[in-house]
C-alpha cells in the first residue's frame, strides 16, 4: 500500500495539473452553459412563435444529440471547414451548448412556474417585459431552478471526463499516466473516484449556497451570511427592525 | 374487549393523552367527542397500532396489544402476537384510504385471501354480499377514482367488515364528505350496529349519530376525559362545563340540546 | 481560412458506406447496452430505493453514500476501474453492469420519491387490514410508486443511451467509435460523425416525445 501512496505522492504535480483542466472545464462549461440556457430558455418561455420554434429547434438538437458526438464534430469536423479551435474552446463549447440545452429547459419551466398572479401583478402595475422579468419573474425562477441547476453541473463535471480524446490532459488522462505505477484499481478505484467525488461534493455545496442565498432573497430561510457564520448572531428581539 | 391502563401517548415533548384509564366492554359502542386535538384520534390509532404507545398498557380481549408487564418491567410483545389480535380489529378512515390500484372489489378481497387465507371465490362472494348491504352492488368492478366520497367511504366501511372484525374503528368517517350524502354513510353504520354484535369506537362531529348508535359517550378535552355517560345524560344534562361548552359550541346557539329536535 | 478544405464537402458515396457499420454497432452495441443496462438499473434502483428506506440506519446510510458517489463520479472512471478489475469478462458485458449500477443510483432516487408520493393513509390502511409486509409492498406500494416513476424512468434510459460513446475509453466499437475510426481512416470525418448525430436524434427525439404523453396521460388519471 505505502508503495501506491508513494506513487501518487510522486505524480501529484501532474494530477493537480489534470485536476486544474478538469476544474476550468467545468467552469467555463458551466458560464457557457448558464449564458446560453438563459437565452434559449427565455426565447423558449416567450409567446412570440418567432422566439420560441427557433430556441426549440436548438434546444431538441442539441439534447437530441449525444456530448460525444457534439465534442468529436467540433473537434474533428470544424478543422476541415478551416475553423482550428483550442481543444480546451471545443470542450467549453461542446459542454456549454449540450448541458446549455439542458438547463434551457429548466430555465423555461422554472419561469413558467411563476405563479400566474405575479404575472398578472406586474401587468396590473403597467411594468414593461423586461423591467418584469429582470425585476419580479426572473429572481423567483432563479430560486426554482436551482435544484435541477446544480444536478446538471454535477453532469456536466462528470462529461468533462471525455477530453482525453480531444488531447487535453485533464484528470483522468492524468490518471492513466499514473495507473501503472499506483496500480489501475488503486488509481481509478480510489484517487480517481475519491477526486471526482469531492469536487461533486464543492460543487453541489456552492449550488446550495446560492439556492439558500435566492430563496433569502425572496423572504424565505435564513440569509448565506447566517449560514456561513460559524456562530449565528443571537436573534433580534421582536418588533425590532428587519 | 379492550381495555385501557396508564395509557400514556407524547410526540416527542407534547403529551397529548396522559393517565388515561377506560374499559370498553363487548358489544359496546363508544363515541368519544371533544374538541380537536383533544387526543380522541390518537386513541383510534392507538388501538390499530398506528401509533406507538409511550405509556402504559392496551389489552384486546384480555390479551397485551403492544406492551406487557414481566417482572415489575414494561417490555414490548411480540410482533407476532401483535399482529394475531390486530387481525380483531378493523378500522375505517376519515380519508377512505382505499388503494387506488385495484377495484372495488379486490380492495374488499385483499386482506380476506391473502391474510385471513380465503380463497379467492369464498372472498369474492362474500365481497358482493357486503357490497349489497352498502348498496354499490353494481361498484364491484369500478376503480375507486371514479366513485364519490360517499360511494369511496361505503367501500371502506365493506372492507373493514370483509375482516369480520370484532372491533371496529370509525374515524371521523363523514368528516370528508359533503353534508348531503353525510346521511348515506351513517345510515349504513346505524343499521350495521342494530344487526352485529361488533365491538365500536367511534370519533364523530355528528352528535345525532353518536346518540343514536352509542351506549356510552365519553368527554375528552386536554388528553383526558372529563366526563363519560350514556348519550341521552351526556347531551341533555351534562355535569362539566367544559361539555357544556362544547356541547354548546357544536350544536350552535340554540338552548335545545339535540335530544329534543 | 483560403475556402473549404475538400474534406468538409459533403460525399453521398462516403455517407453509404459509413452507414451500414454505423447501424451495425448502433444495434449490436448501443441498443444493447442501453435496454440491459435499463432492465438492470430499473430493477437495481428498487432495490436499492428500498433497501435505504428497510434497513436499519447506519446500513441504509452507507446505501445511500455508495449511491451518491457512484452518481456524483464519472461513469468514464466507473468503465475503467471495472475493466481492469473484472479482467475475464468481456467489455460489453462490463459496460452493461457500469451502466446499470450507475443509472441504477439515479433511478433508486426516482423510485425514492415515488415511494415517498404514496399518501400515508395507504400505509395506514395496509396495518388496519394487517397486510404483510411483503404483500404491502407488492400489492399497494409498488404499484402505486411505479405509475409516478415510469416516465422519469424512461428519460433516463434515453440519458444512458446518449452516454453509450463512453464506452469508448474501453476500447468498445460503439456507434461514435466506430465514426471516429472510419474518419481516422479516411479523414471523412464529417459524414461519419453528421450522420451518428442523426441517428441519435432520430433514435432520442420521438422517444422522449412518447414519454412526454405518457406523462400527460399517467397524470390525469390520478
Amino acid at each position: 500500500m505505502d508503495e501506491k501512496f508513494a506513487a501518487i505522492g510522486e505524480a501529484m504535480p501532474r494530477l493537480l495539473d489534470g485536476l486544474v483542466v478538469t476544474i476550468e472545464l467545468t467552469i467555463f462549461g458551466a458560464i457557457a452553459a448558464f449564458i446560453l440556457a438563459v437565452i434559449l430558455g427565455l426565447a423558449a418561455a416567450s409567446p412570440a412563435k418567432g422566439f420560441r420554434i427557433p430556441a426549440r429547434v436548438v434546444i431538441e438538437f442539441f439534447r437530441g444529440t449525444s456530448l460525444v458526438v457534439q465534442v468529436f464534430w467540433l473537434f474533428f469536423v470544424l478543422p476541415l471547414l478551416g475553423i482550428d479551435l483550442h481543444p480546451m474552446l471545443v470542450g467549453v463549447m461542446a459542454l456549454g451548448l449540450n448541458y446549455g440545452a439542458y438547463s434551457a429547459e429548466v430555465v423555461r419551466g422554472s419561469i413558467q412556474a411563476v405563479p400566474t398572479g405575479q404575472w398578472e401583478a406586474t401587468t396590473a402595475l403597467s411594468l414593461g417585459p423586461i423591467q418584469r422579468m429582470r425585476r419580479i419573474i426572473f429572481p423567483q425562477a432563479w430560486a426554482l431552478m436551482i435544484p435541477s441547476l446544480s444536478s446538471l453541473l454535477v453532469h456536466l463535471m462528470k462529461g468533462t471526463a471525455i477530453v482525453g480524446f480531444i488531447t487535453l490532459a485533464d484528470l483522468t488522462y492524468q490518471l492513466e499516466q499514473v495507473k501503472r505505477t499506483a496500480g489501475t484499481l488503486f488509481t481509478y478505484g480510489v484517487v480517481g473516484i475519491l477526486s471526482y467525488f469531492v469536487f461533486a461534493l464543492v460543487l453541489m455545496y456552492f449550488m446550495n449556497a446560492l439556492e439558500h442565498q435566492a430563496k433569502h432573497k425572496l423572504g424565505q430561510g435564513k440569509s448565506l451570511w447566517r449560514i456561513l457564520s460559524p456562530a449565528p448572531p443571537a436573534s433580534t428581539p421582536a418588533g425590532g427592525a428587519s | 374487549m379492550i381495555d385501557f391502563r396508564d395509557v400514556e401517548k407524547a410526540f416527542g415533548d407534547n403529551v397529548v393523552l396522559h393517565d388515561l384509564n377506560f374499559s370498553v366492554q363487548k358489544g359496546d359502542r363508544v363515541t368519544l367527542i371533544g374538541p380537536s386535538g383533544s387526543g380522541k384520534t390518537t386513541i383510534l390509532r392507538l388501538v390499530m397500532t398506528l401509533e406507538e404507545l409511550t405509556g402504559g398498557y392496551i389489552f384486546v380481549g384480555g390479551e397485551p396489544l403492544t406492551h406487557e408487564e414481566r417482572g415489575g418491567k414494561r417490555v414490548p410483545v411480540s410482533k407476532r402476537n401483535q399482529k394475531r389480535i390486530r387481525q380483531r380489529i378493523g378500522m375505517v378512515f376519515q380519508q377512505f384510504n382505499l388503494f387506488p390500484n385495484m377495484t372495488v372489489v379486490e380492495n374488499i378481497i385483499e386482506a380476506p385471501v391473502h391474510v385471513l387465507g380465503q380463497s379467492k371465490r369464498e372472498a369474492t362472494l362474500k365481497a358482493k354480499e357486503l357490497l349489497e348491504r352498502v348498496g354499490l352492488s353494481d361498484k364491484a368492478g369500478a376503480h375507486p377514482t371514479s366513485l364519490s366520497g360517499g360511494q369511496q367511504q361505503r367501500v371502506a366501511i365493506a372492507r373493514a367488515l370483509a375482516m369480520d372484525p370484532e372491533i371496529l374503528l370509525l374515524d371521523e368517517v363523514t368528516s370528508a364528505l359533503d353534508p348531503e350524502i353525510v346521511g348515506d354513510v351513517l345510515g349504513i353504520l346505524r343499521n350495521i350496529a342494530e344487526t352485529t354484535d361488533i365491538t365500536m369506537l367511534i370519533v364523530t362531529h355528528e352528535m345525532q349519530f353518536a346518540r343514536d348508535v352509542s351506549n356510552r359517550v365519553l368527554m375528552f378535552d386536554g388528553g383526558k376525559i372529563v366526563e363519560e355517560a350514556s348519550p341521552s345524560v351526556m347531551f341533555s344534562d351534562p355535569k362539566h362545563q367544559r361539555t357544556k361548552d362544547f356541547l354548546h359550541a357544536v350544536l350552535g346557539d340554540g338552548e335545545d340540546t339535540i335530544g329534543t329536535r | 481560412m483560403i475556402g473549404i478544405s475538400a474534406a468538409f464537402e459533403w460525399h453521398w458515396s462516403a455517407a453509404a458506406e459509413v452507414l451500414p457499420t454505423l447501424l451495425t454497432q448502433f444495434v449490436k452495441v448501443t441498443l444493447l447496452v442501453t435496454v440491459l443496462g435499463t432492465v438492470i438499473a430499473s430493477i437495481l434502483g428498487l432495490v436499492i430505493a428500498m433497501a435505504i428506506r428497510v434497513l436499519p440506519r447506519p446500513l441504509s446510510e452507507a446505501v445511500k453514500w455508495i449511491a451518491n458517489v457512484i452518481r456524483m463520479t464519472p461513469i468514464i472512471i466507473q468503465l475503467l476501474f471495472a475493466s481492469y478489475a473484472f479482467l475475464s469478462l468481456d467489455l460489453i458485458t462490463i459496460g452493461v453492469i457500469v451502466y446499470g449500477i450507475h443509472y441504477a443510483t439515479y433511478m433508486s432516487e426516482v423510485y425514492r420519491a415515488g415511494i415517498d408520493s404514496v399518501p400515508k393513509g395507504q400505509w395506514e390502511a395496509t396495518t388496519a387490514l394487517s397486510m404483510s409486509t411483503l404483500r404491502t409492498w407488492t400489492a399497494i406500494i409498488i404499484p402505486q410508486a411505479l405509475r409516478a416513476t415510469i416516465p422519469a424512468l424512461g428519460n433516463y434510459a434515453i440519458s444512458m443511451f446518449k452516454d453509450t460513446p463512453y464506452l469508448l475509453v474501453i476500447g468498445v466499437v460503439d456507434m461514435v467509435n466506430a465514426a471516429r475510426i472510419y474518419g481516422g481512416d479516411t479523414y471523412r470525418y464529417t459524414e461519419a460523425f453528421t450522420l451518428v448525430g442523426i441517428i441519435f436524434l432520430l433514435a432520442s427525439y420521438p422517444t422522449s416525445l412518447l414519454i412526454g404523453r405518457l406523462e400527460k396521460r399517467l397524470a390525469y388519471k390520478t
